[in-house]
C-alpha cells in the first residue's frame, strides 16, 4: 500500500498551524476566493454531489444529497448547523479538526453556507472542549478581520455570521434534532421525522445539519478537486444500486489496548488490522485482540476473526455492525472481559438515554439491571435471551423509538451476546453456579403484595 | 371519497379530513392503544403504544405495498389507499413490550391509587399485556410531591407520556410543568417557585392516563367506580362548558369536562371544575317558608317575627293568592334559571298579573373574560344562561328589561310585589339594594343561600344548583345545551321547575324535553331547539339563518 499523505490532518505539528496565516499558506481560502468570484451555489452542490462526499458524522448520508433537500427558492433564512458534539466514546477526530486546522473547519462551513444560501451557521460545540473553543473562536475573528465572514464577503451579496454555542455535555444532542432542539434552548429530545430538518428544522425553518469532519472534507474537495477525492477511498458496489460508495480520506480515532492510539488519517476502507497494525502499532503488550468497535460503541463488536473488514460505509455492516459511526476503533484485548464491557456500554446508554420513547428509557434501564445483576453473581442464562430480546425490538429500525440512540444501545448487546454467547454463558454459570438454569417468571401478583 | 383499510375493512373518510391512524381506525371500531397522543395536543409519539404496521395500496394495480416497520399510529396521517394493520402479530407483541416497560418501574399500587378503575395502564395491562412479570426487580415507592394548590404528583406512577407539560405549555400557555432527568430517571417537575397554579390546572389530571397527577380535591373521596356520571353543563359562566357530573348517593364528588368541539372542546377551567362545592353546603336554604308578619291569623306582627314553614302543595296555591292579592307584580327572571323555567316562570306571572313587569335577573360579573393560548376562554359573566333568558323575556315582549331597569321599576312605586329569582352560589346583594323592596306588600326571594334580600322577603324560597335541575341553557355564543338532572336536591327542595310546571297547573311530573318542544314550536328563535338535541348542543341561529 503506498504512503498516504494526510491531508485533513496536514496542519497538525505545523507551528501556528492553527492560525489564519498557516492556513493560507497551505493554499487555504483561495477555493473560497474563487468559488466568491466565479461561482453559484449550485456549483458548489454540484461539486459536492459528485465528489461522493458522505456526512462524516456517523450516518454516512451523501451531503450533496442532503443539501438538495432543500426547499427551492426559499425567502429564508435558512440555517447551518455544525454538529460538533462529538459524544460517541472513543470518537475525537472533530476535536483534532477544531483544534489544530480550524480554518479548515471554517473555510468548510462558508462554502457550505454559500451552497446553502445560509446567512447564520450555528456551530454546536460540546462543552468538554475548552481548547477548541478558544481556538475556533480565535479563528472566527481572525475569519471576520480577513472580509471572509461578516456581511457582503468579498464585495458579493453574500453574507455569513457563524455563532459558536457550547452544549451543556449530553449525548442526545449529538442527534441532529435532538441538537437543534437544544439550540433553540429547549431540552434535546430528538424530534418526530418527517419533517426532516431540510424542510422544518431549527427554528422551524430550513436547516443543514453537518458534521465538523464534513465541513474539513468540503474544504479539501475545493481545493484539491472532485477528481482528487474520487481517487481514494472505495467505490461504488455495481451490484448494489443502493451503495453510493465510499470516498476521501477519514479521519480514524484509534483507542483501546493499542501501542499507538491516536487519531490517524487514512483511505475509507483501511481494513481494522491494518489500521491497528500498520497506526497504532499492533495490540499492547504483544496480546491478541479479542474484539474491535469498528467506529463507536454503538456500532457493536467485530471479532479477532472479522479485523480484515474494510472499514468504509459498507464494510462494518457486512459483519453484523451497526455501520461504520465516527470511525472510532476500540481495540479490546483477549484479557478484558466481555461482560464488563457490555456492563460499561449499558451503563452508558441507560445513563445518556433522553427518556422520550418508552421502548429506549426503559429497554436501556431495564438490560443494565440486568447486566449488573450478572455481574453480583445473580445471572440466569435466561437473562441473556431477555436482553437479546430488548436488544432485537428496540430502536429505529424496528421502528420502536424516535431516534438512533436505541438502535446503538441495542447494537452492542446484540453483537456481543451473539458474538460471545459462550463467554456469557460460562460467567453466569461460574458466578452463579446454583441459580443459572432458573427460568421462573416473577408473578406479578407477589410485587402488588409487597404493598 | 378516500378509502383506509383497516385491518381489511375498507372505510371511507371526509375528502378534506385530516386523520392519523388512531382517528380512522376507531372509525372502524378498532381502538389503537395511546398514552401520549391527545387530540388537544401536539403529537410527539414517545410512548410507542400505538405502534401499527402501515402501508400503501396502489390506486391503478391495487397491490399492497407495508411499511417494514412498525410506525406509531399517531403521527402516521393517512390518505387514500392507507393500510393500516392493528392486531398482527407484530403489533401485539410490540405493544406487550411497551406494557412490560412501562410496569418496570411502576409501583403497581393499585389498591391505594385513586385512578385505579379509569387507568389506561390497568386497562392496557389487561388488554394488551402479557401475565408474567420478567423483571424481578423492586419496583419504586409511590413519592409523593406537592406540585400545585390544586395537584399532588404521585412522581414513580408516571410513565413519562408529557400530556401535562405539553398542557401547560400549550393550551394554559403558562408552561409550570417540566421535565427533570434523563433514561428512566426521568420526573416530572415544577420549577422552583412556580408551583402549578394556573386557572386551568386541574386538566392535567383529567389528561393524565395513569395515576400520576392526582386531583386534591377527589383524592382518596370515592372510588371511581361506584361514580354515576350525567353529561351536564357547568354553570360557573357564560361559557356553557359541557362537563360530567359524577355523583353517588346524591352527591357530587367532582365534575369532568366533557368532550365538546363547539364549546370547551376537552377542557374546563379550574373555577367551574370545583364549583360544585355550594351545593352541598349545610347553610342552604333547604325549605319553602312564608314570613309570618304577612299572615293575617297570626295576629300580631311584632310579637311573631319568625318564619314558618309550607308544604309546597300549598305553597302552589297561596303564593298565587298572596300575589294576586298583592297588585302589580314585577319578576325578576334569573340568568341561573334554564330556559323552560324562564320561559315557565314567565307564563305564571302574567297568569297572575296580566301587566307583570319581566326583567333579567342579576347579572353576576367578575373581572374581564380570560383566554388562553390554547383557545380557551374563562367568561366574566359568571351565570349560565343570560342569552336564553333574554331571548324567553324577548318572547314575553320584556326584551332588553335589565335588572337595574326593574330596580327602578320598583323605586318608581309602579310595583306591589316582586318575585326575584336567584340561585347564585355566592353573595350577589347588598343591603342597600335590598332595601330597593322594602316597602313591597309581597316579595319572594328564590336563592340558595341567606342575604339582605332573603331576610326582607316574606316568601322564602329554596333554589336548586346546576347539577340538580334539568333543561336548557343557552351560552354567551348562542349554543343551546340540553341537560338532564344528575342528583336530587337536598329533601324538601322542589327545583324551580316543578313549582312553575305545578303553578301552571299542568299535570303529572315536570318534564322539562316537553317544555322545550313547546317553546321550540312557539317561536321562530327558540326553533334548533325542536327534536332530540345532540349531546354537544345546537347553535341556537342555525334555524334563523335558513
Amino acid at each position: 500500500m503506498t504512503p498516504f499523505k494526510p491531508v485533513l490532518l496536514e496542519a497538525v505539528g505545523v507551528p501556528d498551524g492553527h492560525t489564519i496565516a498557516s492556513y493560507k499558506s497551505r493554499g487555504g481560502y483561495a477555493p473560497l476566493e474563487a468559488t466568491l468570484a466565479g461561482k453559484q451555489p449550485t456549483d458548489v452542490i454540484e461539486m459536492v454531489k459528485s465528489s461522493g462526499l458522505r456526512g462524516r458524522g456517523g450516518a454516512g448520508f451523501p451531503t450533496g444529497l442532503k443539501w438538495t433537500f432543500l426547499p427551492k427558492d426559499h425567502p429564508g433564512p435558512i440555517y447551518l448547523c455544525i454538529n460538533a458534539d462529538e459524544s460517541e466514546p472513543g470518537t475525537f477526530n472533530n476535536r483534532i479538526l477544531m483544534e489544530d486546522d480550524p480554518h479548515q473547519v471554517i473555510e468548510g462551513i462558508i462554502l457550505s453556507s454559500f451552497a446553502t444560501r445560509a446567512s447564520t451557521a450555528y456551530l454546536y460545540l460540546r462543552y468538554e472542549y475548552p481548547q477548541s473553543w478558544h481556538r475556533l473562536q480565535a479563528a472566527i475573528d481572525e475569519a471576520y478581520a480577513a472580509g471572509y465572514l461578516g456581511q457582503n464577503i468579498r464585495g458579493t451579496n453574500f453574507s455569513l455570521d457563524i455563532y459558536l454555542h457550547r452544549g451543556a455535555a449530553a449525548y442526545i444532542c449529538g442527534e441532529e434534532t435532538g441538537l437543534i432542539e437544544s439550540l433553540e434552548g429547549k431540552r434535546a429530545w430528538p424530534r418526530i421525522k418527517p419533517p426532516f430538518p431540510a424542510i422544518e428544522g431549527l427554528f422551524r425553518k430550513p436547516t443543514v445539519v453537518n458534521n465538523i469532519e464534513t465541513m474539513a472534507c468540503v474544504a479539501q474537495i475545493a481545493r484539491r478537486g472532485v477528481d482528487w477525492f474520487k481517487s481514494i477511498g472505495v467505490p461504488a458496489d455495481p451490484a448494489n444500486p443502493r451503495d453510493p460508495g465510499s470516498y476521501g480520506p477519514k479521519l480514524y480515532c484509534l483507542s483501546g489496548h493499542v501501542e499507538r492510539p491516536g487519531c490517524y488519517e487514512a483511505p475509507l476502507g483501511i481494513t481494522a488490522r491494518e489500521l491497528i497494525e500498520q497506526f497504532g502499532g499492533g495490540v499492547w503488550k504483544g496480546r491478541k485482540a479479542k474484539a474491535v468497535i469498528p467506529g463507536g460503541i454503538s456500532m457493536g463488536l467485530m471479532t479477532e476473526s472479522e479485523l480484515d473488514t474494510p472499514l468504509d460505509f459498507a464494510g462494518p455492516g457486512k459483519v453484523g455492525c451497526l455501520g461504520l459511526g465516527t470511525a472510532a476503533v476500540v481495540v479490546i484485548d483477549d484479557q478484558t472481559s466481555i461482560v464488563d464491557f457490555l456492563h460499561n456500554s449499558a451503563r452508558f446508554f441507560a445513563h445518556e438515554s433522553c427518556g422520550q420513547c418508552t421502548p429506549c428509557r426503559e429497554g436501556t434501564s431495564w438490560s443494565l439491571r440486568l447486566l449488573e445483576r450478572i455481574k453480583a453473581g445473580k445471572g440466569r442464562l435466561k437473562d441473556l435471551d431477555i436482553l437479546l430480546e430488548i436488544g432485537n425490538t428496540m430502536g429505529m429500525m424496528p421502528g420502536s423509538t424516535i431516534c438512533g440512540l436505541a438502535d446503538g444501545a441495542a447494537w452492542p448487546m446484540k453483537n456481543a451476546i451473539k458474538k460471545f454467547r459462550g463467554e456469557f454463558e460460562d460467567y453466569i454459570k461460574r458466578t452463579n453456579p446454583s441459580g443459572w438454569m432458573v427460568t421462573d417468571p416473577v408473578p406479578a401478583l407477589q410485587i402488588v403484595g409487597a404493598h | 371519497m378516500p378509502v383506509i383499510i383497516v385491518d381489511g375493512q375498507e372505510i371511507e373518510i371526509g375528502a378534506d379530513e385530516r386523520l392519523n391512524c388512531i382517528e380512522a381506525a376507531r372509525r372502524a371500531g378498532k381502538e389503537i392503544p395511546h398514552y401520549c397522543w391527545h387530540p388537544g395536543l401536539s403529537v410527539v409519539a414517545s410512548c410507542r403504544m400505538c405502534l401499527i404496521e402501515t402501508g400503501q395500496r396502489d390506486a391503478a394495480s391495487g397491490k399492497i405495498t407495508m411499511v417494514p416497520k412498525l410506525v406509531p399510529g399517531c403521527q402516521t396521517p393517512v390518505k387514500d389507499g392507507t393500510v393500516i394493520v392493528t392486531e398482527s402479530q407484530l403489533v401485539k407483541d410490540s405493544r406487550a413490550r411497551v406494557e412490560e416497560a412501562l410496569l418496570i418501574d411502576h409501583p403497581i399500587d393499585c389498591p391505594i391509587c385513586d385512578k385505579a378503575g379509569e387507568c389506561l395502564l390497568q386497562d392496557y395491562h389487561f388488554q394488551h399485556g402479557q401475565p408474567e412479570r420478567r423483571a424481578d426487580l423492586q419496583p419504586f415507592h409511590s413519592r409523593k410531591r406537592d406540585v400545585g394548590p390544586t395537584v399532588t404528583l404521585f412522581v414513580d406512577r408516571c410513565i413519562m407520556c408529557t400530556r401535562c407539560v405539553r398542557f401547560t405549555r400549550e393550551i394554559s400557555g403558562t408552561a409550570e410543568l417540566m421535565v427533570t432527568s434523563r433514561g428512566a430517571k426521568e420526573e416530572i417537575d415544577v420549577f422552583p417557585g412556580h408551583p402549578l397554579d394556573n386557572k386551568l390546572s386541574g386538566n392535567v389530571v383529567d389528561l393524565c392516563p395513569v395515576g400520576a397527577l392526582g386531583d386534591k380535591d377527589f383524592l382518596y373521596q370515592q372510588r371511581v367506580w361506584f361514580l354515576k356520571r350525567e353529561a351536564n353543563v357547568c354553570g360557573g359562566c357564560s361559557a356553557g362548558c359541557s362537563i360530567h357530573t359524577e355523583h353517588n348517593q346524591d352527591a357530587v364528588y367532582r365534575l369532568k369536562p366533557r368532550e365538546n368541539p363547539h364549546v370547551n372542546k376537552w377542557w374546563i377551567c379550574d373555577e367551574g371544575r370545583y364549583g360544585w362545592h355550594h351545593l352541598h353546603d349545610q347553610a342552604r336554604i333547604r325549605e319553602a317558608s312564608r314570613k309570618a308578619t304577612s299572615l293575617s291569623h297570626r295576629g300580631n306582627a311584632a310579637a311573631t317575627p319568625a318564619t314558618e314553614s309550607i308544604e309546597w302543595a300549598e305553597v302552589v296555591v297561596k303564593l298565587r293568592d298572596d300575589l294576586k292579592a298583592a297588585g302589580r307584580l314585577a319578576v325578576a327572571v334569573s340568568p341561573m334559571l334554564t330556559i323552560e323555567e324562564a320561559w315557565m316562570l314567565c307564563a305564571v306571572a302574567r297568569s297572575i298579573d296580566p301587566e307583570a313587569f319581566l326583567a333579567l335577573g342579576f347579572v353576576p360579573t367578575h373581572g374581564a373574560d380570560e383566554s388562553f393560548p390554547g383557545g380557551f376562554t374563562i367568561r366574566s359573566e359568571k351565570c349560565p344562561n343570560r342569552k336564553g333568558v333574554e331571548e324567553v323575556l324577548a318572547l314575553y315582549g320584556a326584551g332588553g328589561h335589565s335588572w337595574n331597569d326593574l330596580l327602578a321599576h320598583v323605586t318608581a312605586g309602579k310595583a306591589d310585589a316582586a318575585w326575584i329569582t336567584a340561585g347564585y352560589p355566592g353573595p350577589w346583594i347588598d343591603t342597600a339594594a335590598a332595601d330597593t323592596f322594602a316597602d313591597l306588600k309581597q316579595l319572594v326571594v328564590q336563592d340558595l343561600f341567606d342575604s339582605p334580600l332573603m331576610r326582607l322577603a316574606t316568601w322564602r324560597l329554596p333554589a336548586t344548583g346546576f347539577a340538580e335541575r334539568a333543561g336548557t341553557w343557552v351560552n354567551v355564543a348562542h349554543h343551546a345545551q340540553s341537560f338532564r338532572q344528575a342528583i336530587r336536591p337536598p329533601a324538601g327542595i322542589w327545583p324551580e321547575g316543578r313549582l312553575f310546571w305545578n303553578m301552571l297547573g299542568r299535570r303529572g311530573l315536570y318534564d322539562a324535553t316537553a317544555v322545550r318542544q313547546q317553546i321550540a314550536t312557539s317561536s321562530p328563535a327558540f326553533a334548533a331547539l325542536a327534536g332530540e338535541l345532540p349531546v354537544t348542543g345546537v347553535d341556537l341561529r342555525i334555524r334563523q339563518l335558513a
